[in-house]
């Protein structure tokens, strides 16, 4: 009996090496056609684009191998986690009441807002699409051919999104705009993050004459308008990506850095941290391993409304002709230069104006989703 | 029996002339005033015996356990562990005294680290304090986890999936996972049903027993005090107002506000029903400094002298202490 | 009979399915009487307070039955009918008396805005009722309270107030859930006093909740027994503290601590825990903590039946007479 057991397992693990196939066998049927949807997507990509997927390896340029390495990698890890995801519920067998940590009770509730499912799947495509643009791309998005000929041609199957007034090809110019737009917001949510945390839990750390400085550090940056810093900055510096993405990021991590010292300075009163002091964990591994865990959920909701603001900032100074420079297309410059043309070509500037209208919404429903989901009630309480 | 409370050949935790006070308003504006919880205590804890710390909300029995333990820093006075000056520690000395003593919290709901399972949050203090090598370690949780009652497989467990009893016992074991010697148990089982309370309270008691813990047990539960104390403490404004023998504090209390206290105890026994004393005015504020007797404001015996000078905290029978100038 | 609650049934709507909070509870208040409903934290005692009052929180809703207030059904009625009762004939106070007062109001302001409402007094009026009903509960110098904001005031004093208010409509029931849970023994002793003096000179009823069974012991002249979301015992307090029958209520009057007994004696706790609502055992709840049930007692919940003068016991095993 047991033999058979196993080689039952043995065959259904060799079966999932396929994604999604192994789930099916065994009636999960949501989880395999994802894995399975998303396989194929990756091997539709893969096959018709197989000419310029092998061109990365004939050392083009960086962004172009990082697409095509990145294909791989998601096929070849959709294959593991549908190995690994396989034999977890094997060997669980019946036994699938599991102890809930707070990660999966999270999960769970993240998975039962459908608004926030969806928004991730949104953000998820944007982000995948925005990585693999070289592959993708119908044309070459600074490509200016016959002016005359292609100048303001409207959307149609060859030009899905229309073409602008060098007659460039609007489709291809939102995917690269697309990369540096996702880009920008992800990067500059992250340092300022980091930034906010480290600097906040310093304050809350040391306490007394650090904590005041720092903190009244603070009060300044926030007191002077984050929006002329900006400007200013751009103003003195090139903007170019990185520029863009540094500036972004260093002029807003102070309310992180606010919110959590108050978040760890309001933890630190509670018993299990005073627990923790009991027993004798020194000071900073108390931050490190029971406070920074615990006031971090609250920093992810504002992550990820952090990566719109961002997104939103950059279109704004592109917009005003600050941000990324022309020709490198970013969503902001993209609407900057269609709002020109509004009259005789509306798609110029509708198109990666409706993107990020999509990004910004499906960030903020995703933050919802998040908040909900962390909900600290969920863990400490019962209903009645 | 002699003079002074301090004194006693089998003193394991002596506390003497112990004032901890904290900041009251702002520092820079307007008038500072001191929050005076504890307020000039004396108190020994003996080896192997349970001292009862039993006072009414505000009145700093929880205040004087921080302190004893110096999660809060006392303001004045001295407090000696088994021949230690715990005042004079710092950093890695305190924390390698933190060892020895331990405590155990009111509220087993926010005591334990949400986000850690139940074997980690065990294992913290043997992992910290290498009580046994690594190997060793998921065995010994499971060892303590037995102590306290509770099944192995709960290691995998977290606190958010318990009852408030067993989370209870899992503080337990992690304070026990130290092996101290002196324990501060503050309130451990009112924030528990009746029905789940005897059985912490009959854990503790086995422990102490067994391993011959110290414990100063906390509490405004006077029955609950009775039953598991050896000697029993009253507080009242920050101050000592009676020590002694759990039955003579019960049975004979000598201070008017023991008495007033034990006949405002709800019975169950129709037999036992007392007279109540009712206690005149409110709760006071542990604000500022007072003159005279702390209890004189509210007691129904207080003459002129109360209210002028502070009585001290005296023999007034074989081991009987209270601090009041009539008894 | 004030009060006539018949097989009141209150659930909540979870996602992780249906909570039966209160399932089937029957059971009737007397004029001028003092009824005290115990039980441990999750058993749903609250939950019946609050379907009395039609107040419970969404997601949970009043299921069926019926609560029979001096012969109107109280589920039947229209919202402004039931607005009515809710301050004039019936009175409420909580466990936690700082949260139940506003903050921003001072104490005076809170207390006339609910006799203007209720007993539609003048401004004046109002006043002089309101100093009036504070010296009734007892709180030293009335006039210079109505100024005070409930920070100012200790948690028993804000308890007072509370009484105050809730008496204000004149109520012919008071409905208290742990009215005393957040205060001292000292001050406890004080409330409950309040409350047996109030109901001798209102002749109100007093629907008493408590999980402490020591606390209604000296005010309340019958108890009922609460597990989750049943009543399992009722009788006259002094039967059930000599004579319990049901074992649930056996089991924990030998767990409360009693003063007086000497110490270091093993106290009798009752094994297992309150079983979660989600995952309620077969049958009688409390067969799985019980020492004298048998198989018999898995399968069905056993029906609350009379088993002897004015007692009733929810028990295949409990002796009659």
């Amino acid at each position: 009996m047991r033999e058979r057991n196993s080689d039952n397992h043995s065959s259904v693990l060799r079966l999932s090496l396929i994604p999604g196939l192994g789930h099916l066998v065994l009636g999960e049927r949501r989880r395999g056609v994802h894995l399975l949807a998303f396989a194929m997507i990756c091997v539709l990509i893969l096959t018709s684009t197989w000419e310029r997927f092998l061109e990365a390896f004939q050392g083009s340029a960086i962004d172009h191998w990082i697409a095509s390495l990145f294909l791989v990698a998601c096929l070849l890890s959709l294959s593991t986690f549908s190995v690994r995801d396989v034999r977890r519920l094997v060997t669980l067998g019946d036994e699938r009441v599991q102890s809930k940590s707070p990660l999966r009770i999270a999960l769970r509730r993240f998975q039962a807002n459908r608004l926030a499912v969806w928004s991730l799947y949104v953000i998820g495509a944007l982000y995948f699409i925005a990585i693999l643009t070289p592959l993708l791309t119908p044309y070459d998005p600074s490509a200016i051919e016959d002016v005359l000929e292609t100048r303001y041609l409207a959307p149609s199957t060859a030009h899905l999104f229309g073409t602008d007034e060098f007659g460039r090809d609007l489709f291809s110019r939102a995917m690269y705009g697309a990369r540096v737009s996702l880009s920008i917001g992800l990067l500059a949510m992250l340092i300022a993050k980091l930034v906010g945390t480290t600097y906040g839990s310093i304050a809350a750390y040391f306490g007394g004459v650090v904590d005041n400085v720092l903190m009244r550090i603070v009060d300044v940056i926030i007191a002077f308008p984050t929006f002329f810093l900006m400007l200013m900055l751009v103003g003195v510096f090139e903007a170019n990506l990185v520029v863009l993405v540094l500036i972004l990021g260093l002029t807003s991590w102070p309310g992180t850095a606010r919110f959590i010292r108050g978040e760890i300075l309001s933890l630190k009163e509670q018993e299990f941290t005073e627990s923790a002091r009991a027993i004798g964990l020194p000071a900073h591994l108390i931050i490190v391993r029971h406070l920074i865990p615990s006031a971090l959920s609250p920093v992810l909701v504002s992550a990820a409304l952090a990566v719109a603001g961002m997104i939103g900032a950059e279109a704004g100074l592109s917009f005003l002709g600050l941000g990324i420079r022309p020709p490198t297309p970013s969503w902001g410059n993209m609407v900057s230069a269609g709002s020109d043309a509004l009259l005789v070509a509306w798609w110029v500037a509708f198109f990666p104006g409706a993107l990020l209208t999509i990004t910004l919404i499906a960030f903020s429903l995703f933050a919802d989703g998040i908040r909900d989901a962390l909900d600290p009630k969920a863990l400490m309480q019962r209903f009645v | 029996m002699s003079g002074t409370v301090a004194d006693s050949a089998n003193a394991l935790l002596t506390v003497s002339g112990l004032e901890t006070y904290f900041p009251f308003g702002n520092r820079w504006f307007g008038k500072r005033e001191w929050v005076r919880a504890v307020d000039g205590v004396d108190l020994t804890v003996r080896r192997g015996e349970v001292l009862g710390l039993v006072g009414e909300s505000g009145c700093g029995k929880t205040t004087l356990g921080r302190s004893v333990l110096r999660l809060v820093e006392p303001t004045r006075g001295a407090v000696d562990f088994d021949g230690v000056d715990l005042l004079s520690l710092k950093g890695r000395g305190l924390r390698a005294m933190r060892r020895r003593m331990q405590i155990i919290f009111q509220d087993p709901y926010k005591s334990l680290s949400p986000r850690m399972q139940i074997g980690q949050i065990i294992a913290e203090p043997l992992r910290l304090h290498r009580i046994v090598p690594e190997h060793e370690i998921e065995m010994r949780v499971q060892g303590l986890l037995t102590k306290v009652g509770l099944e192995p497989y709960f290691m995998s467990r977290y606190p958010h999936e318990m009852s408030g009893g067993q989370r209870q016992r899992i503080a337990i074991a992690r304070t026990l996972a130290l092996e101290p010697e002196f324990i501060v148990a503050d309130e451990p089982v009112s924030a528990l049903d009746v029905s789940v309370q005897a059985g912490i309270l009959n854990i503790l008691l086995e422990l102490q027993r067994g391993e011959g813990l110290a414990m100063l047990f906390i509490s405004h539960d006077l029955a609950v005090v009775e039953h598991i104390a050896d000697r029993v403490a009253v507080m009242y404004r920050g101050k000592i107002v009676e020590l002694a023998e759990t039955d003579r504090v019960i049975g004979s209390p000598l201070h008017p506000y023991t008495q007033a206290l034990l006949s405002a105890v709800p019975s169950i026994d129709p037999a036992t029903k007392r007279k109540r004393i009712r206690l005149p005015g409110e709760p006071p504020s542990p604000i500022g400094a007072v003159v005279g007797c702390p209890f004189a404001p509210r007691c129904p015996e207080a003459q002129g002298v109360c209210r002028e000078s502070a009585p001290a905290l005296e023999p007034k029978a074989a081991g009987h202490f209270a601090a009041c100038h009539f008894r | 009979m004030l009060l006539n609650v018949q097989d009141l049934a209150s659930y909540f709507f979870l996602d992780e399915g249906e909570l039966k909070a209160v399932d089937g509870v029957s059971f009737h208040v007397d004029v001028k009487e003092t009824v005290a409903l115990v039980g441990e934290s999750g058993c749903g005692k609250t939950i019946v307070a609050l379907s009395l009052i039609n107040l419970i929180p969404p997601p949970g809703r009043v299921v069926r039955g019926r609560i029979l207030f001096d012969g109107r059904d109280l589920l039947r009625m229209e919202s402004d009918e039931l607005r009515q009762v809710r301050g004039g004939g019936i009175g409420m106070i909580f466990q936690e008396p700082g949260a139940a007062l506003n903050p921003i109001y001072t104490i005076g302001d809170q207390i006339t805005g609910v006799l203007r409402l209720h007993r539609s007094l003048g401004k004046h009026q109002a006043q002089k009722a309101a100093i009036e009903l504070l010296g009734e509960t007892g709180i030293p110098e009335p006039e210079k309270r109505m100024n005070a904001y409930p920070f100012e005031l200790s948690g028993g004093m804000q308890q007072r107030v509370l009484i105050a208010i809730a008496i204000s409509g004149r109520p012919k029931l008071l409905i208290a859930d742990e009215p005393t849970t957040a205060l001292d023994v000292t001050v406890q002793a004080d409330i409950l006093d309040l409350l047996a003096y109030l109901q001798e000179q209102y002749g109100m009823a007093i629907l008493l909740i408590s999980h402490d069974i020591g606390v209604v012991a000296d005010v309340a002249e019958r108890i009922m027994v609460m597990y989750p979301g049943k009543i399992v015992e009722i009788a006259d307090t002094e039967d059930l503290f000599r004579d319990p029958r049901h074992p649930y209520t056996k089991a924990l009057l030998s767990s409360v601590p009693r003063l007086g007994v000497g110490h270091n004696e093993p106290l009798k706790g009752i094994p297992g825990a309150v079983p979660d609502f989600l995952d309620l055992p077969s049958g009688c709840t409390f067969h799985p903590r019980c020492t004298i049930g048998d198989s018999s007692c898995t399968s069905e919940f056993p029906p609350l039946v009379d088993i002897g003068y004015r007692r009733k016991c929810a028990c295949y095993k409990a002796e009659t007479g």
